[in-house]
């Protein structure tokens, strides 16, 4: 991948998004993947994030970015405003998970969903032999710091996928530096899910 | 540090609508001649591709940077305005009207009535919103500018800036509303209405007809007193004033004992000499009936390739920051090119002239990617 991206995550959801697409990033952060995504492939690129720092580095990347909540983000949109809906890395920080996803899906004719995995083997032995609440890279909080709500595996999120009748198109588990190709529950650190209604 | 600034600045001045030829007005009365009274600064380029207007406030005027020969103090947003800030005058060709109706050279209720030889007072027409943009229009026209690169303005400048938006939209490419609303809520007007009331209860002020004689003064520093409570935060004036008293022993004979009501009279008194009471009422009416809520800000559909950069603050309670959501909300549902960001201050509605530097981080590149976006096509 011939990206300056740093992140595995990013580096996935880049190489996902065809060029000139229309993306909303719930969650943007500093706006590093959408600033790439506007510059490199032209997409048409709008954030939204809570963070007031990270808004004015967005603006300051020349991004269209909404500072607000990305539970009450998505209501005004009309369906299939977006090819893609990106909510990567703050899933796990959203209040009304379920409304989210399924505002997301409707917004968008595609979701980008990225997480951190909870069952990560590191975890799974913290909590097993430690008996203590896991810090992993992915989920690097201590438990009275963390933003984090809500805990999920790739597993968890695949069965609810199929109870709610959502597709998932295409999944990417990553490792630290590559792609997990096995047992990706136990032993990949996040997971990008594209997923449609 | 005058070197820094754009240094000294003069008005300039620009009548249009001479008879028979009058502007017609939104009420449907005609008004001519206008005068503007109207400042610039930097460089207009030879495309002239990049001209800023600013929008003054409801009391501001077109004085918005530099000074004015003799004076001590800067327009009234230097800090923005200048070689390397906000609105940087090396790049930009930033300029700034005072809308008529107002007192600070631009026809208002105050001027000359062609007709009578007398000042206009009550005889002046109910003004809105849409008429000041409208002049403001001419002026860009008779400057040979077609496409604006942007419209910014905070409180009734960032109503202007929407209305620009409402009535021109093919002829700018951002607009920068800032701590503004598409429409005054009940609480605004209420505000709006204890002001005029303030003026015309005051018996100077007898039905308007005061040119020459004494002014209503009493009453017009009142309405000033309550504008500058709305303008401040609970937590600004608790900064600012605490229950400091002016002097260790209070008179109890109803001077001013606090501090925060001697700044209050020293205000209200010192507003009384710059500005016209029946412009108070007019302005403020026109504040109170514009309303861009529906479908209106979006009425000639023009969308295009407008850009959108929507400011709130968050201590802002006199228009709060629901109201720029509400502009946000418009500006999805159009799928417009937009940034919304509520700063964090605690200057209540005076921050739009007072968070300098978050203002600046925004403004800044905001223009600049415009800007870019423009000269590369």
């Amino acid at each position: 991948m011939n990206t300056p991206l740093k992140r595995l995550d990013y580096r996935v959801i880049y190489e996902t998004i065809e060029p000139r697409a229309k993306v909303l990033d719930l969650g943007c952060g500093d706006g590093e993947l959408l600033h790439l995504l506007t510059s490199k492939k032209d997409v048409r690129g709008q954030g939204i994030e809570l963070d007031d720092e990270a808004i004015y580095q967005c603006v300051e990347k020349g991004l269209s970015v909404f500072h607000s909540d990305i539970d009450s983000g998505l209501s005004d949109y009309g369906d299939q405003s977006f090819d893609y809906v990106i909510l990567n890395q703050s899933l796990q920080q959203v209040k009304q998970v379920e409304f989210v996803i399924r505002e997301a899906m409707r917004v968008g004719r595609k979701a980008i969903i990225g997480f951190p995995n909870f069952a990560y083997l590191k975890a799974r032995s913290m909590l097993f032999f430690g008996g203590m609440a896991p810090v992993t890279p992915s989920l690097p909080y201590c438990w009275a710091n963390t933003p984090n709500s809500r805990f999920l595996s790739i597993n968890d999120f695949k069965s609810y996928c199929e109870r709610k009748g959502i597709r998932i198109l295409d999944s990417y588990y990553l490792g630290k530096k590559r792609l997990v190709r096995f047992w990706p529950n136990l032993l990949a650190l996040n997971a990008v899910f594209i997923i449609q209604k | 540090m005058k070197s820094k600034g754009i240094g000294t600045v003069r008005p300039q001045y620009f009548t249009f609508a001479q008879p028979p030829h009058e502007m017609k007005l939104e009420c449907g009365k005609y008004l001519g001649p206008i005068t503007l009274a109207y400042e610039t600064y930097g460089e207009l380029n030879a495309e002239k591709s990049n001209a800023i207007l600013v929008a003054h406030a409801f009391s501001g005027d077109a004085h918005a940077a530099g000074y004015h020969e003799g004076d001590k103090n800067p327009g009234w947003w230097d800090s923005l305005i200048g070689p390397g800030k906000a609105l940087d005058t090396q790049k930009y060709f930033v300029l700034c009207v005072n809308a008529i109706g107002g007192c600070k050279g631009s026809t208002g209720p105050s001027s000359t009535n062609p007709k009578t030889g007398k000042p206009y007072a009550l005889d002046f027409p109910i003004l809105t919103v849409e008429d000041i943009v409208k002049t403001q229009k001419y002026l860009i026209d008779h400057l040979g500018i077609k496409k604006l690169l942007c419209v910014i303005g905070g409180s009734m400048g960032g109503m202007q800036v929407l209305q620009w938006v409402a009535t021109y939209p093919e002829s700018l490419r951002c607009a920068i509303p800032i701590a503004t609303a598409l429409k005054h809520s009940p609480q605004q007007i209420a505000f709006d209405e204890v002001g005029r009331q303030a003026v015309m209860a005051d018996p100077a002020w007898n039905e308007g007809n005061y040119y020459g004689k004494n002014i209503p003064e009493k009453g017009l520093a009142v309405a000033r007193m309550i504008g500058h409570i709305t303008y401040m935060s609970d937590k600004s004036m608790e900064e600012k004033f605490s229950r400091r008293l002016k002097d260790k022993s209070p008179d109890f004979k109803f001077g001013a004992d606090f501090e925060v009501e001697g700044y209050l009279r020293y205000r209200g008194d010192n507003f009384v000499k710059r500005f016209d009471a029946n412009s108070y009422l007019y302005l403020t009416k026109a504040m109170d009936h514009f309303d861009l809520s529906g479908d209106r800000l979006f009425s000639k559909g023009g969308q295009s390739d407008l850009r959108f950069l929507v400011i709130a603050f968050k201590s802002d309670w006199l228009y709060p920051s629901y109201q720029s959501q509400e502009i946000v909300r418009k500006l999805k549902t159009h799928h417009a090119d937009a940034t919304y960001c509520e700063i964090n201050s605690t200057y209540g509605h005076d921050a739009f002239l007072l968070e300098v530097d978050e203002e600046t981080r925004l403004v800044k590149h905001f223009l600049q990617k415009t800007y870019s976006d423009f000269q590369k096509r």
